[in-house]
Order: C-alpha cells, then sequence, then structure tokens
C-alpha cells in the first residue's frame, strides 16, 4: 500500500495567526482516515488546503503524486477528476435537481451519451441508500440526511479514488448518522476508496476510522491507528476526549 | 413588587452593607442607586453582610466580588450561608481571576483614517484583481469554441434581458412622455413646435435610452447577481465547483458578462423606439404634429450617428454592471448580513460607474466631433 497523500512541514498563517507550523502526515492507499482536534485547530483548513481550495504558506502537500505547490492547470483539472469532495452541508447546486447535480460532472467532462449518464445517475443514487425518484427533487426539498446522501452520490459521480468528507455525520440523527457509517464502510470496500474525513462523532470515528491524526497546537500531536490511542500519554488523551465532547 | 435587598447603616467611621432575601440581577441596578450615595472611601472599613441571604445569583456574586476588588478594606461576614451561596461566591471568583483585561484599541484619528484609506486602495485594487481573473478565463475561453458555454449564455441573456423588456418598455416610454411633454410646454411659447422631434430624437437616441437601460438593468440584473453568487458562495457552491474542476469564472461569471453583452444593445433599441413612441403620442395630442410630420421631421432632424452612439454605449455599460455585480457576490463573506450589504454596493457602484462611463463617452464623442 503506497501512500496517497503526504503533507510536510505545512505551515499556514492568516494575517497574523499561526493556524499551522509545520505540520506533517501521510495518508495510505485504501484507508480511512480521520484529521481530528478541537474546535478551531484548524482540521477544516487543512482539508481546503489538500483541495487546493486555499493556499498554504509553506511546506508541501503531495496527491496522488502531484506536488499542489507546482502543479501545472491541466494536472490540477486532471486531479480534480480523481476526487471526490462532500461539504459540510452538502453544497448541492441549489437551481440543479439531485440527477442533475451528479449528472453534471459526467456531462461536462465525459462524452456519454444521455441514456448512459441516466444510467449511471441512477446507480449512484441507489448506491448511496437513495430512492430512484428522489433524483427529481431540488436540494431544498430534501432533508439534511438526503442531501448528505446526494452530494456523496455526486463525489462519486466520475468514480474518484479518494474521497474528503468534512463531518459527514455532524447534523445527523444517531441512526441515520450509523447508517451513514455503514455507508462509507461499504463504500469503501466496495469502490476500493481511500477516505479523508473530518470528524467529531466519537462512533464513527471508532467504528469507521483505520488510522487518524490529531491536530493539537499546530502540529499533529497523535498519528496512528486508533488502538494505539489508549497507551498515549494522559495530555493527549484529554484533548482526544475534548474532541469526543462536542 | 421587589422586595429590598440591601439595607445600609453608617457606624462610627465604618459602614455596613447587609444583604437579605432574594440578591439577583434584577435587583443590582437599585443596589447601586443606594450606594451612590455614599462615599466609599471615606470609611475606615466596609462590612458586608451576607447572612440574611437566601439566594444569590451569579450577577449579584458579581457585584459583591467587584466591591471587594475595589476596596481593599471590605470584611464580609460569611456566617451560615448555605452551599449553593457559598460555591457561587467561589465560582465568581475563581473565574474572575481569568478574565484579562483586553484594553480596547481605540485607534487615534490619523491611524484609523489610514486604515480605511488602505481598505478602500485594497478593494479598488481587488476589483482589478478579478478582471485579471475575468480576462484569464476569457482567454481560456477563446482557445476552443467547445469552451464557450452557449447554454448558460442563452439562459441569461433570457433571464436578465428578455424578461427585462417589460419593465424597460415602460419606463422608456414614460421618459419619453415626459421629456416631450415638458419641452412642448416650452416650444409653444416660442411657435416652436416642430422642434421636439429633433429634442426628443437626440437627447433619447444618444443619452437617456442608454441611461435608463443601464440603471434598470442595474437595479434589476446587476442586484441578482450579486445575490445569487453570494448565496451560491455562503452555501460553499462556489467551493464545490471548484474541487470538482469547474471553473466558476467561466461557469457563471463570464456567461454572465457575456450575455449582458449581447443584449444590452437590444435593450436599448426597445428603449428607443418605446421613448419615441412616448413623444409621438405627446406630440400628436398636445402639439398637433400629425405621425408622418413627426417622422418626417425625425428623419432629416436627427442624424443616424445619435443612434450608432446609444447603442455602441450598451456592451460598456453591460461590462460594468455585470463585472460590478458578480465581483460584490464574490466579495460576499461566510454570513447573511454581507449578501444584503454586497448587494447595495453593487447597485450603487454599477449606476455610479455607468454614469462616469456616459461622462467619459460624452466627452470623447464631442471632442471627435461626432
Amino acid at each position: 500500500m503506497g501512500s496517497i497523500i503526504k503533507v510536510r512541514d505545512v505551515k499556514t498563517i492568516f494575517d497574523k495567526r499561526v493556524v499551522h507550523d509545520g505540520l506533517n502526515l501521510t495518508i495510505n492507499q485504501g484507508e480511512i482516515y480521520g484529521l481530528l482536534g478541537s474546535s478551531g485547530c484548524g482540521k477544516t483548513t487543512l482539508l481546503r488546503e489538500m483541495v487546493m481550495l486555499q493556499d498554504f504558506h509553506g511546506g508541501e502537500i503531495e496527491i496522488l503524486g502531484n506536488n499542489l505547490s507546482n502543479i501545472s492547470f491541466e494536472n490540477s483539472q486532471k486531479l480534480k477528476r480523481e476526487w471526490g469532495v462532500l461539504f459540510q452541508a452538502g453544497a448541492l447546486f441549489s437551481s440543479l435537481t439531485v440527477a442533475q447535480n451528479i449528472a453534471l460532472p459526467l456531462i461536462e467532462y465525459s462524452d456519454l451519451s444521455k441514456k448512459m449518464i441516466d444510467e449511471i445517475v441512477k446507480f449512484k443514487i441507489n448506491l448511496v441508500g437513495l430512492k430512484t425518484s428522489d433524483g427529481n427533487l431540488y436540494p431544498s426539498q430534501l432533508s439534511g440526511g438526503m442531501k448528505k446522501k446526494s452530494a456523496l452520490a455526486r463525489s462519486l459521480a466520475m468514480d474518484p479514488k479518494l474521497l474528503f468528507l468534512d463531518e459527514p455525520t455532524s447534523g445527523l440523527d444517531p441512526v441515520s448518522a450509523r447508517e451513514f457509517d455503514s455507508l462509507i464502510l461499504k463504500l469503501r470496500s466496495l469502490l476500493n476508496l481511500t477516505i479523508v474525513m473530518i470528524s467529531h462523532d466519537l462512533r464513527s470515528i471508532y467504528d469507521t476510522l483505520d488510522r487518524l491524526a490529531i491536530i493539537d497546537n499546530k502540529k499533529i500531536a497523535y498519528e496512528g491507528s486508533i488502538d494505539n490511542i489508549d497507551s498515549l500519554k494522559g495530555d493527549f488523551k484529554h484533548i482526544f476526549m475534548k474532541v469526543d465532547d462536542e | 413588587m421587589l422586595d429590598k435587598v440591601l439595607y445600609v447603616r453608617e457606624e462610627d467611621s465604618n459602614i455596613y452593607l447587609e444583604f437579605s432575601g432574594q440578591f439577583d440581577l434584577y435587583k443590582i441596578t437599585r443596589c447601586e442607586k443606594q450606594l451612590d450615595s455614599f462615599v466609599f472611601s471615606s470609611f475606615k472599613k466596609i462590612y458586608i453582610d451576607l447572612t440574611k441571604l437566601s439566594f444569590l445569583d451569579t450577577a449579584g456574586a458579581l457585584f459583591i466580588n467587584s466591591l471587594q476588588k475595589e476596596y481593599t478594606n471590605v470584611e464580609i461576614e460569611y456566617k451560615n450561608l448555605t452551599k449553593d451561596i457559598v460555591d457561587t461566591l467561589e465560582l465568581v471568583k475563581l473565574k474572575k481571576l481569568d478574565i484579562e483585561e483586553v484594553g480596547k484599541n481605540s485607534d487615534n484619528l490619523f491611524v484609523s483614517v489610514g486604515k480605511n484609506v488602505e481598505l478602500f486602495l485594497v478593494g479598488f485594487f481587488s476589483f482589478f484583481l478579478f478582471l485579471k481573473e475575468v480576462f484569464l478565463a476569457k482567454l481560456h475561453y477563446l482557445k476552443s469554441f467547445k469552451n464557450i458555454r452557449i447554454k448558460e449564455i442563452i439562459f441569461e441573456i433570457n433571464e436578465s434581458g428578455i424578461k427585462a423588456l417589460g419593465i424597460i418598455s415602460i419606463t422608456s416610454i414614460l421618459i419619453g412622455l415626459v421629456v416631450a411633454y415638458q419641452s412642448a410646454y416650452q416650444l409653444k411659447i416660442y411657435g416652436a413646435n416642430i422642434f421636439v422631434v429633433d429634442m426628443l430624437g437626440i437627447s433619447m437616441l444618444r443619452e437617456l435610452a442608454p441611461l435608463i437601460t443601464a440603471i434598470v438593468i442595474a437595479g434589476r440584473s446587476g442586484s441578482a447577481f450579486t445575490a445569487q453568487i453570494g448565496a451560491m458562495k455562503i452555501t460553499e457552491e462556489l467551493d464545490a465547483m471548484r474541487t470538482m474542476g469547474f471553473d466558476p469564472y467561466a461557469f457563471l461569471v463570464l456567461p454572465r458578462i457575456i450575455a449582458l453583452m449581447i443584449v444590452m444593445p437590444m435593450l436599448i433599441f426597445v428603449s428607443d423606439m418605446m421613448g419615441i413612441l412616448g413623444g409621438i403620442i405627446v406630440a400628436n395630442l398636445d402639439l398637433n404634429i400629425s405621425f408622418t410630420l413627426f417622422l418626417d421631421r425625425f428623419s432629416t432632424a436627427v442624424d443616424i450617428k445619435h443612434f450608432y452612439i446609444g447603442l455602441f454605449k450598451g456592451p460598456f455599460f453591460a461590462f460594468l454592471i455585470a463585472t460590478i455585480g458578480i465581483y460584490r457576490g464574490l466579495k460576499v463573506k461566510n454570513d447573511t448580513q454581507s449578501i444584503g450589504f454586497n448587494t447595495t454596493r453593487s447597485v450603487v457602484e454599477s449606476i455610479f460607474a455607468v454614469i462616469v462611463c456616459d461622462a467619459i463617452f460624452s466627452i470623447i464623442f464631442t471632442n471627435m466631433g461626432i
């Protein structure tokens, strides 16, 4: 299993506030990797840097063999088709139906026939556990859980190798949250995905994550599997528990 | 109503403050007033008696705590207090130690003026940065015909052009009526009725129609651009587009700019027609100038160049309105307030920009002799 994402000595500064200073982590092929940390520690910022929504001020991020600091326009366009991103509130395009949302990248990036695209869209809708008829709804007509599922279906539209999830279970009721967890696990084994997720949900942290990183004090305080976390010094565990409280 | 909670008693050079009953945040102001009349520094000792207190909330505890802080010679009688009250006092004492005094860094006049000027300049130049992005996206467009998003452009032409026809027609016909009517009144005095055609033709074709159209479109479509794109920014739709490799400039910005630039001259043409129509009606009713006579005079008195100049301004106005509207939309921050703020700014700034642009054109054309 090779590493898919390498983050080396990343530094981020907002105005005068240093968010990350010398942050390192490695994410391997096929694992579900969690980014944890207390609120405001820069998890989402790190995720946004990985998906090229935000610049960082030092260090290197390498994703699927591309160094993000000096990536060419063509390569960045190619890279963006190889990942899917699930935003916290879904970020479905509000002027399009769910089916149109999922179809959009297929229409833009492929020369598939309309019939084929419809087929793929229906498959993706079923894959995430929605009904085919839900495809005709607009985002404003969906519940929170359905929005997340639709957004997940959209991020899977191009069959990405890499999936970024920003708090996938936040705002869901416990039953839906567990469903979402098992969906993520199922998709990982079905599609051989590598998943990077930010989570505050203790159950999904224990149930889904293979490895995790805790960000604290601008650096990675812990990186490794969840089993070893108990052997950590009390201080880190305390931080971890603080995460769990939320 | 409210029970009296504070009894003040002076003895020798000491003061006794006796709290009783329920001391909570509704009673603090009254206590403060009660204590205002005393000069505390003149007393040797301040005794605070809390023994009769039955309830104390954190606001009350803070009040007592601040008394304690302010004057060093305070002595508190704690006897027989319930555990709740002691806990509240302790909590306040403990947490108050954590509070750091943060001095308000109030700038003096020069610093704040400087900061505002800097902010203005940064905002002004960031508009040019935005224009750079627009032109880069335009270059990318030109690389291949397939990149041009015809469907979106047509959608926008319908949305911000065709659907605005009604309001532009009505506004223009009214302006035509008003201009003709007012000039008719003056012209009648000199018996120069027929000159209403010159007056109306030139002013409408050259200046009024383009300006009216631009103002209506700025209020109607420019503000819509800002609100749409601003809302998309708040819901992270723009971020989602970027991560999917869709350039928002190619998908959202350029189609709107191009659509408006295409449709604006057409709208100005409609506005011309409607304005003249308004003039014809007034000329007919008020000045007894027949329809044929009006058109006859029109073709000799009004040069075609005025018509072309009016249309020529269209794309420029459209570009200003669309870019300012979209730029303001992209400036929206992560809160709902800034949508309103930026929409207002977008309308005000685009109308201002259109008028400035019109003034510049006016000078250029007049100097060129057209």
